[in-house]
Formats: structure tokens, sequence, C-alpha cells
């Protein structure tokens, strides 16, 4: 019942928060929402499990009831973690007390509302990287929209209406798309599953030969592969890849700083997170017949995604459109179908969430004070805001892949495994894909020469100081755990090749 | 239980409490006539809606009306059958009593300072006692008797603001329309009658069966169009819709509220009986030559996407749930749409499920649009632009009824719009015209996403005008909201009683 604890423990501390007075649900949540993160950290040292959760593998923390039984389908309340889930679950509880912690200057009305909509988030997060029946996987999934919607549609930047409801579009639809090809394909598989339930629908899929019968004249192959690419196209939204990148950037940077650490820490890791249980585990043969073009998809997000952070003169727009890129990275990963890629794109998932919300958050500290984000009006902040300043370009370093930091593990494997993909050409697209390095450091050092360093001058009227302990408190949080993982990658990075495994090797561990 | 040793007519009892409720608020006004004691009147109301809620919970767990094939106790059929008590009579009463009793409770703010308060309470216990009597009548007789007995009492509610222009005018097109549709269908009933020579819905099908209407084809065939179309009247769908709209807008805000959910469920459940127990498939359709359910094809498209268009271009937010409320009528139409000679308990069951849920999340948007008139703060979108900011738990359940209306999780809305589109496919097999149902189910839904978040986006996104004054907060609608707001989240986890609930009786019917 521990994760039933979690999700609970989040869900009720968000009604809490949400009625609480103004004044103290910024504590009040950040409070409630250290019960989770402790309890998820107990978790993770008490991970008992190996295995992959949908192929042949042993939960940890399981819970199986029955919920509906609707015709011939039964829908289950199903969750419970492995090695891919566990890391980003506890990822998510972290983050989001971070991200707590960080509103507490920034926002400064409504905040109540504010606080219970982070929390309702933050349960759904742990729903959607726990939950294992589709149904209950589905409802987290989408509740996660509406408050995210109401994020940045309300604490959000001068564009925030346009921002929120292009958000709300663009994901909504990508879900029903999903959500269409997936309901087909539990019928195509026709009498081999009986239940919505993941594993049962993997290892259809997997060891029981796929889809069995023709379903509305269409023949079984034709169907299998127009619902891998319904769905790929769904989870793509979500990732996001070029070309379905355009809503992120704007949902980024009209978003509140706190949300843009959820967005881009965990949000987006719920596209990949999908895309590894969904389409990479489910439909092998499918994967190795269309590797190539997703593997393209993959370089063109990485390239294309570091060219436009390139061109950005607004600190947070670089930010937010490297994560298109990076996330280019954790495509690429999972397409190389190997221990390294399918692993390391999922060592990056961690990394990169930790990694981006570090970089969110100090950005958000530099507008705190300066009340600016254009890199052309900031020069020599190193002066006077020291700390946050260092923080921002350690965040740097390890978002250019710098040893010892998390970021190098993760593209290193990916790499790693890349080059030993299978499909055609991928040692030239793993090269091109690093070509990516090059860019990212460009545009990092480039905007933090220009903003960090030489003499200090700020086109702005606001008295710039050094930022607040709970400000820069989080931020250390983060980077601690960067390097953490940067320097034991083992620490997580076992328990996910243990769960990659069966994956790889067709359901056997 | 002890239940077995009651009388049979004590089936009835959800419908017999409530109209002992009305009696008692007539008497009470009847000891003091110029009194406006909301509390007791609201009160009294309000403890017989959960009554009769509490009895009819109780039957339906029970077992009561369960067919003797399935270990239950048989179906109670009282005064020689006119009336029956099932399991699906029994599930609309729980949903007439639960927004009876919602609606009650937020008419206590609402009324303040209003001079007809016995007669208001009365009128709307008399109504819900109407709705639940339809739920249990078994005859072409009965059912009519019952239907008046509900219309009657919402013409004079709807017109119940007297000072009030748009009230008293909806009244009468909400009589005149009524009027036209009663005759419509009591010379369905004629029809019907000179047909077969029987009332009673089962006689009605034997006869049929047993070749007894051959050769009265026609005017079988007519009848039961005419039948269609009070029904299509009473759950205000198209054709018969015109009136929903001006009703609605004119009516007080829970008049409203009461009328698009309970009296559009009565509306659901004399089709759901009339249909499958009076005109089963396969021997109407050697009498009368065409199968019913093409009409319900074309009548449930046509409703969702009429609906639905017409509500994306409102500006008065009591219009724009108006016509959604058109649009869900079109949904749960789909339930006679798919069924088919050799079954649609699935479908059938899931448009149950929708109206269930329908009655927790209409009711609270409607009495959402209640609230707002109590503040007093307009009608528009524009007017509600950032009321959020003033009434954060009014505002947050309004997006739960929005969101849910829509079909998005957690919410309600979403489980029972998925069910009636799977039961929607799974009929496909049998009925290929299914597919567009299913497809229209889906592009409605899409659609209607627009304009419910539009109203999400004024309530929370836009900034409130400056100039609103405080905004109260009256206990019992507030009360009345967060319960269904909270309802239409806790149906969610208790989903499984619930289909199993509405496919039980769907299949009592359809057996």
């Amino acid at each position: 019942m521990m994760i039933e604890a979690l999700i609970a423990v989040a869900l009720i501390g968000a009604l809490v928060t949400f009625v609480a007075p103004n004044r103290v649900a910024g504590k009040l949540a950040f409070a409630i929402s250290l019960v989770p993160a402790a309890l998820s950290l107990w978790m993770f040292t008490a991970f008992d499990g190996s295995g992959n959760a949908l192929l042949d593998g042993e939960l940890a923390f399981e819970s199986h009831l029955e919920w509906i039984q609707f015709g011939d389908y039964s829908i289950e309340w199903f969750v419970g973690l492995d090695g891919i889930s566990l890391p980003l679950v506890v990822m998510t509880t972290i983050l989001c007390t971070l991200a707590i912690l960080s509103s507490w200057t920034p926002i400064d009305s409504r905040e109540s509302q504010f606080y219970g909509l982070v929390l309702f988030i933050e349960a759904n997060l742990i729903g959607v990287f726990s939950a294992l029946d589709f149904f209950v996987w589905f409802i987290f999934w989408e509740a996660v929209l509406i408050p995210m919607y109401l994020l940045i549609g309300v604490w959000g930047g001068p564009d925030r209406k346009y921002a929120a409801i292009k958000f709300f579009v663009y994901t909504n639809v990508a879900s029903l798309v999903m959500f269409g090809s997936f309901i087909a394909l539990v019928f195509g598989l026709g009498d081999a599953a009986t239940s919505f339930a993941l594993p049962d629908i993997a290892d259809a899929m997997v060891n029981g030969g796929g889809v069995q019968s023709s379903v509305f004249g269409i023949d079984p192959g034709t169907f299998t592969a127009l619902v891998f690419i319904a769905m790929f196209l769904g989870f793509a939204v979500k990732v996001p890849v070029v070309p379905f990148h355009t809503w992120l950037p704007d949902a980024h940077v009209q978003a509140p700083t706190p949300a843009s650490v959820l967005l881009a820490g965990v949000l987006l890791k719920m596209g990949t997170y999908a895309l590894l249980r969904f389409n990479f585990t489910m439909f092998p043969e499918q994967v190795a017949t269309y590797a190539v073009p997703i593997a393209a998809i993959a370089v063109i997000s990485v390239i294309y995604g570091a060219m436009l952070a390139l061109a950005q003169t607004d600190l947070k727009r670089i930010v937010a459109y490297s994560s298109v890129s990076s996330m280019g990275y954790v495509i690429l990963g999972l397409i190389a179908y190997t221990q390294f890629g399918v692993g390391g794109a999922t060592f990056q998932m961690v990394s990169h969430g930790l990694i981006s919300g570090l970089m969110f958050m100090s950005v958000g500290v530099i507008y705190n004070v300066t009340h600016t984000r254009s890199v052309e009006e900031m020069s020599g902040l190193a002066d006077r805001m020291p700390i946050a300043v260092g923080i921002l370009v350690a965040g740097a370093f390890g978002y250019m892949g710098l040893p010892l930091m998390s970021g190098f593990h993760g593209e290193f494997t990916i790499f790693f495994g890349a080059f030993q993909a299978d499909f055609a050409y991928a040692p030239l697209f793993t090269a091109l894909a690093m070509f990516g390095i090059v860019i990212v450091a460009g545009y990092l050092l480039f905007a933090l020469q220009r903003t960090v360093f030489g003499p200090y001058h700020l086109e702005t009227d606001y008295d710039v100081g050094r930022a607040p302990l709970h400000d820069i408190a989080p931020m250390f949080v983060l980077l601690a755990l960067i390097i953490a993982l940067g320097v034991a990658p083992e620490l997580i990075f076992d328990m996910i090749t243990d769960a990659v495994d069966p994956i790889l090797n067709g359901g056997d561990l | 239980m002890a239940i077995y040793q009651l009388p049979e007519w004590a089936a009835l009892a959800p419908a017999l409490i409530l109209a002992l409720t009305g009696l008692v608020l007539f008497l009470i006004d009847s000891i003091s006539p110029r009194s406006t004691d909301r509390t007791l009147l609201a009160g009294t109301a309000a403890v017989g809606a959960l009554a009769s809620l509490g009895v009819a919970v109780w039957f339906s767990a029970a077992g009561v009306g369960t067919p003797t094939i399935d270990g239950g106790e048989g179906v109670i059929e009282i005064f020689d059958g006119q009336f029956v008590v099932d399991q699906l009579a029994l599930y609309f009463m729980i949903v007439v009593a639960i927004v009876t009793a919602l609606i009650v409770v937020a008419s206590y703010d609402y009324l303040a300072g209003h001079t007809y308060q016995a007669e208001y309470y009365s009128l709307v216990i008399l109504a819900a006692t109407g709705m639940a009597t339809v739920a249990a009548a078994n005859s072409l007789v009965t059912i009519f008797i019952a239907l008046e007995l509900t219309s009657l009492p919402s013409y004079a509610l709807v017109a119940i603001l007297k000072d009030n222009r748009g009230s008293v005018e909806a009244g009468l097109k909400y009589f005149l329309i009524g009027a036209l549709s009663s005759a419509i269908f009591v010379y369905g009933i004629s029809l019907v009658y000179g047909a077969t020579g029987v009332l009673q819905l089962d006689s009605i099908a034997e006869v049929i069966a047993d070749g007894g209407a051959d050769g009265f084809g026609g005017l079988l065939g007519l009848g039961i169009l005419m039948l269609l179309g009070g029904i299509a009247f009473k759950t205000a769908s198209v054709p018969f819709h015109f009136w929903a709209p001006e009703a609605y807008e004119g009516a007080p805000a829970p008049i409203s509220a009461f009328l698009s959910s309970a009296s559009k469920a009565a509306g659901f459940v004399i089709a759901f009986r009339v249909f499958n127990v009076a005109f089963p498939l396969e021997e109407i359709g050697a009498v009368i030559g065409f199968d019913w359910t093409v009409a319900f094809v074309v009548l449930a498209i046509v409703t969702m996407t009429l609906g639905n268009f017409a509500a994306a271009t409102q500006e008065n937010v009591k219009r724009m749930l108006a016509y959604s409320s058109i649009g869900h009528a079109g949904y749960a139409l789909i339930g006679l749409a798919g069924l088919s000679a050799d079954g649609g308990e699935l479908v059938m069951g899931a448009a149950l499920m929708h109206l269930l849920v329908y009655g927790f999340m209409n009711t609270g948007a409607f009495l959402f649009v209640a609230l707002a008139e109590h503040w007093g703060v307009g009608r528009t979108f524009e007017d509600y632009n950032g009321l959020s900011t003033q009434a954060p738990v009014a505002c947050g359940a309004m997006a739960v009824f929005l969101f849910s209306l829509a079909g998005i999780p957690p919410f309600g809305g979403f489980f029972s719009k998925y069910f009636l589109f799977t039961g929607a496919l799974e009929a496909a097999t049998a009925n290929t015209a299914m597919l567009a149902v299913a497809a229209a189910l889906v592009v409605n839904s899409a659609l209607s996403l627009y304009y419910y978040s539009r109203l999400v986006k004024a309530l929370w996104i836009e900034d409130p005008p400056a100039t609103r004054d405080r905004l109260g907060q009256p206990t019992g609608l507030y009360a009345a909201i967060v319960v269904a707001a909270v309802m239409t989240i806790v149906i969610l986890p208790g989903f499984g009683p619930v289909v199993e609930a509405a496919t039980g009786a769907a299949e009592a019917l359809i057996n």
C-alpha cells in the first residue's frame, strides 16, 4: 500500500492546501510534500524487485484489486514499481518538494490554490509512473493536464492564456490519438487480452504473437503498424520531438518557474516513459522496422532543438529549447534498443529531470532578483549574486555532459548504446547526434559568457542582491543529486538495466 | 431482510415518501400560510428526498426487483401490473432523489426573500413524485398520468419568479409546447391502443407477438412515432428541443437544474421501458415494417451534434449549459440506438450510467449558475471572468463539472462516455450504423471541450473586473455544489457498483 500512501498524501494535501489561508499555504505544502519525498526515498532503499514490470518482472510495492467489469473486459486498480519507474517516482517527489520551495519568492497571489494544484500534479505524476492498468494510468496521465493548464494560465507570464490553451489543445489531442489507438489494439488482441492490465497486453504482444484477428477488415500486420505509429505520434507530442515541439517553448516561457521545473523535469518524462513502456516494450518488431525514421527524428530533434536554443536571447527560452534537444538523446537511446541505449535513455530521463529543474530554478532566481531574462540586458552577474550564478554555471556544465555529473553518464551510455545498434547507419546517426553536444556547449557558454562574466552592467531599476536561502537551498539539493548520480551512476543504473534487459530479450530475463 | 415481509405496494416507497413529503409541506403551509420559514420548508423537503433516496438505495442493494433467475426475489408488480418495481425503476428513483435533494438544499439560499416558499417546495417535491412514479409505470396510462404529474408542477416552477418577465415567458412557452407534446403523446397512446386493444406494456408486446396487431401496422407505426415525439419533448431531443434553452434560461437556475437532470432522466426511463418492453424489435419489425432503432440512431446523432454546435456559439452561460444538455440527451439516446434483436445490454447500461453521472455533474453546473445569479454577477461568459479569485472553492467545483461534462479524466463523465463508446462499438457488430454513432460521440466530445474549457478559462484565467462587490457564501448553495462535485469525483473509485447496477437494470429490462 506504499504507492497508494504516496498518492493519498499528495491528494489530501492538495485539498487541505487548496482551502488553507494564503499566507501559510507555501509552508504547509512544503511540509506535506516532505512526506511523499521521505516515503519514496524509503521505498528506494527498500526496493526489492527485478525484471520489467510489463515483461516477466517481479514488482515492488504491488497492489492489484478488482475495480470494474464491463462486458468482456475488466479494469483493475493495479500499481507497482520496477527499476524503470522507481527512479522516476523518487525524482518526481523530490522535484515537487523543491519546486514548492522555489515558489515561495515568485508566487505572491492566490498561493493556496497554486500550491494545491502543485500537490495535485504530484499525486498524478506518481500515479502515471506506477500505474500498470491502462485505465488507471490514463486517468492519471490526463489528470496532469488540467492543473498544469491552470498553473500556466493563472500564474504565467504576459502571453499565458495563449500558451496555456496551446499546451492543453496539443497534448490533449495527442492523448486522444494515443487513447484511441491503444483501445483499438486491445480490441485487436481479441481473446488474448481480457483486461486492460499493461503486463497482460505486453505479454500478449511479445510472447503471444500480437494482434490475432483482423479488425474492421484490416490485416493484423497493417493494423499493428498503424497502432504503433499512432501511439508514437501521441507520445511524441508530449516528449516533444520536432516537429511537435512548438507548444513547449511557449508553455515553458510563460509558465511560472516552479511549473517550468515540473514541466521540464517530470512532464516531458511522461512522454518518453510512455514510449518506453508502450511502443518500445510492446512492439519489438515495429521498433526494428521503423528504427531509421525514428532515429532520424531523434537526431533532427537534437540538432534542430540545439540550433533553436542557439538563436534565443531569452535565458529561459534557451533552457526551454535545450530540452527539445536533450529529449532527442533519450529517443535515440530508446531506438538503439541495446542495453546501454535503453538503460542510458532511462538514466538520462532522471538526469535531465534534475539538471533542467536546476537550470529553470537558477534562471528563475536570477529573474526574481533582476526582473529580466534577456541575455542582452545582463552582464557580470557573478559579481552580485555569486552563489546563484555559481550554481547556474554548474548546472550548465552538467547539461554539457561534463564527467562526474549525471549528464555525462546519461549521454555517454546513450551514445555507446547507439553505436552498437542494429539498424542501418546507426553509427552515422550517433555521430550526427554527438555533434549536438558541441552546439549545446556553444549556446550555454555563449549565454553564460554574456550574462555572468565580464563587468557588471544591468538595464534594470531593481536593486540586485543575493537571493534568499529558500531559493538557493533547493538548487543545492539538486546539484548534490546531479553530482551523486554522476559519481555513482550505479545507484540507479543497476536497477534500470535489470528492468531493461527483459525488453531486449523478448520478455525473458 | 425484513423488506420481504412488507406488503407489495411498499415497493413503491421511494415515490410514496416523496408524495407524503409533498402533503406534509402543504400541511405546514395551511397551518401557517404566511410563514416563510425557509429552514423548516427546505429541511422537510430535503429530509423527504433523502429518505426516498435511502429507501431506493436500500431496495436496490437488497435485490428488490431482481429477476428470480438471478437469485433475486422477482420483479414486483403492483395494481395488476400497472406499476412494476424492478432494478431499472429503483435506479431511476435513485437518480431523481439525488437531484431533488441537491435542488432543495440549493434552493434554500436561492429563494431567500421569495414570497412563495411553501408552494415552491411542494411543487418541486410533487414533480419529483411524478418522476419517481414514471420510473415504475408499466402501462401507457400510468406513464401518461405520472408524466403529467411531473409536467404540471414544472410549468408552474419555471414561471415562479412572477416579477421576472423572462421567467413568466419561459413558463408560458414551456406550458404551450408541453401541452402540445402531451396531446401528441396521448394521441400516440390511443393509436397504439387502437391497434392492439391493450395498454399495459407487456400485454402490448404479447398481442403483437400473437399477431393481434397484424393489419394495423400503419396505425401502430404512427402511434409509435407519436410516442417517440412525446418522449423527445421530455428529453429535450431534436426535433422537440426548442423549448429547452428558453425554459432553462428563464427559469430559476435550480429549476433549470431540476428539469435538465431529473426531468430528462424521467423522459429516458419512459423511452427505455416503452421501447424495450412494449415494442420488442423482432416482433414489431414484422408488423410495422421498420426497425425503430434506426429512428434512434438518427435522433442520437442529430441531437448530439445540434446540441453541441449550438452550445459552442452561445454567449450566455445558462443557454450554453442548456444546449449542452441537449447534446447529452443525444449521448443517452445511444442506449436505445444500440439495441439489437440479440442484445444491447452493454450500451443500454452505459446510457444508464451516463444519466447517473449526469445527474451530479449537470445539476452541479446549473447550481453554480444559480450561485452566480444569487451573487448577481451577470449571465455571460464575460461576466464570469475571474470569479475564482473571489470564490475558489465553488469555481473549483465548477471546473470539475465542466471537465466531467466534457469527458476528461479523472472525472465520472470520462468513464460513462467511454462505456458508451465501447458499448456503441460492441453494438456495431450487429448494426454498422453504430460506427457512425460512435464517431459522432467522439467528435462531439472533442468539440464540447472547446466551449466547456472556455468557461473554465473565464472563471480561472481571465482577470476579474475591477468593480465587483464582495461575494457572499450562501451555505445551502455551497453545500449542494460541493456535494455534487465530490460525488462527480468519488463516483470514479466507486464505479464498480454503478456499472453493476446499471447493467443489471439494463439486463432486467431487455431480457
